[in-house]
């Protein structure tokens, strides 16, 4: 009496997530996906984090009226849900005549959510240097600048690499919301072959694409945090 | 001999707190002047007007006849020549020991690595590391560290050094290699100012020792006079203090 009803739940499970003949079906579609999230995870892992850079090193010079806005616009992007943003600029823009792609879009909106994100942590990791390595720096005749590229944001930056590479795998998750807006990443060609077969078995393919794909990515940042670790002097 | 370094009538304020009120002080060529204290008495303060890490309220600075307030003045070229030592040494962690001592050279002189390396490794060598160049200040114990930092300085060629209380982050037995690398620059004729509570040496390499409290010097002196025969009642107070 017990056996056959989990031989059933067994493969009442196999048909639900993972049939062989729609896999087959749908690999190419996936596989596109994750071609189109891997371009837009790149694209706003490398600008958002050299805007998040700039923007803490502007702040640095301690221009009141530029440091308001940069606090302002990044406290702004912090609070609002990426997926917001992302409806606001793509469905409200064309009504004043602005018609972005929404690949576009998706990597504009996630590139500044990364940006405003990323501008805290390495405004708290230029804070966390120690004023007397400003001070050591100056004493040798190295001027302001000379002293924030070459003392200090290299400091900064090893300080802050665990937060940042997480924040970063988080923001670059969100490519899944560019399904919203039409782009084809993986999500998106996903819950449309799920839409067309009726099956979750191309969602649970989406699923094990992300995994395959944000896995490494989790290592590496692991080996970034250690390789940067130094005994602090 | 002539003063290089004079400052007149250096006033400080932080906020309601007076650091340094009015104080007068020369400095002649080749001349080693030590600064002692009671904690909060100001020298740290006055060493570090000097070359302007600290903006001094009121008061003049000058330093080879040139007057280091004037506004156009070029403060980080003066400042390569008024070599600086600090109590935490202040190494860049995330560089070499030589990288430490490259840096000003190659940014601030413009100086092309391997001449600037070249002059690192001398450095170093001068102040017995010459085999830490490639360890990271992680690395090195904290006398080795000050070294590494005198050595930073001294790349620069500077006209005069200041040591800000050099050897008081530091375990008593290390402090005698640093001291060691200090007394050596005084036998090579190096202009120094001082603050520190090493009194043995002291005795041994100071030319003048100048007693400082309240943001004033109160006294001034050979080391003898100052330790043996005091004049002023907070001189002779922290004498007994600090057991002398």
């Amino acid at each position: 009496m017990s056996t056959a009803p989990e031989a059933g739940t067994w493969a009442h499970f196999i048909e639900t997530f993972f049939r062989p003949d729609l896999i087959d079906q749908y690999a190419g579609a996936i596989g596109d996906g994750v071609i189109v999230t891997c371009e837009i995870a790149l694209l706003v892992v490398v600008c958002g984090l050299a805007l998040g850079m700039a923007l803490a090193i502007v702040r640095a010079y301690r221009i009141t009226a530029l440091s308001l806005i940069i606090v302002g616009v990044v406290d702004l992007l912090r609070s609002l849900p990426p997926l917001v943003i992302i409806l606001l600029m793509y469905f409200g823009l064309p009504t004043v005549g602005l018609t972005l792609s929404g690949f576009f879009v998706l990597w504009l909106v996630l590139t500044l959510v990364l940006a405003a994100f990323a501008e805290e942590i390495f405004w708290a990791g230029i804070l966390s240097v120690r004023k007397g390595q400003w001070e050591a720096a100056r004493s040798t005749g190295l001027g302001f600048n000379q002293c924030l590229i070459y003392v200090v944001v290299p400091q900064a930056i090893r300080m802050t690499v665990a937060p940042l590479t997480n924040r970063t795998i988080a923001i670059t998750k969100n490519t899944a919301l560019g399904t919203v807006i039409g782009v084809g990443e993986i999500l998106n060609e996903a819950s449309t072959a799920q839409s067309f077969s009726g099956s979750a078995t191309p969602l649970m393919m989406g699923a094990i694409a992300y995994i395959l794909l944000f896995i490494p990515v989790v290592i590496v940042g692991r080996w970034i945090e250690t390789r940067f670790q130094w005994r602090r002097a | 001999m002539a003063a290089i370094l004079e400052a007149r009538g250096l006033w400080k304020s932080f906020g309601d707190f007076d650091a340094l009120k009015g104080v007068d002080f020369t400095l002649n060529t080749g001349e080693l002047v030590f600064v002692i204290g009671p904690s909060g008495s100001g020298k740290s303060t006055m060493l570090r007007c000097f070359n302007r890490l600290e903006e001094p309220t009121e008061g003049s600075v000058m330093f080879d006849g040139v007057n280091l307030m004037d506004r156009s003045v070029d403060i980080n070229l003066m400042r390569r020549r008024l070599g600086m030592v600090f109590q935490q040494f202040n190494l860049y962690p995330h560089l070499t020991a030589r990288d430490n001592v490259t840096l000003a050279l190659r940014k601030v002189l413009g100086k092309a690595r391997a001449e600037a390396n070249e002059i690192a490794e001398a450095m170093l060598d001068r102040v017995g590391l010459g085999d830490k160049a490639d360890s990271h200040p992680g690395e090195l114990s904290g006398g080795q560290q000050q070294r590494v930092a005198i050595a930073r300085a001294l790349a620069l060629e500077p006209t005069v050094m200041l040591f800000d209380e050099p050897t008081s982050a530091l375990d008593p037995e290390l402090v005698g290699s640093v001291l060691q690398v200090m007394q050596q620059l005084r036998e090579a004729g190096m202009t120094m100012v001082v603050v520190s509570h090493e009194m043995r040496f002291a005795r041994a390499a100071a030319d003048r020792v100048i007693f400082m409290a309240d943001g004033q010097i109160l006294e001034e002196g050979t080391p003898e006079k100052i330790f043996e025969s005091p004049e002023h009642a907070r001189t002779r107070e922290f004498m007994q203090e600090i057991g002398q």
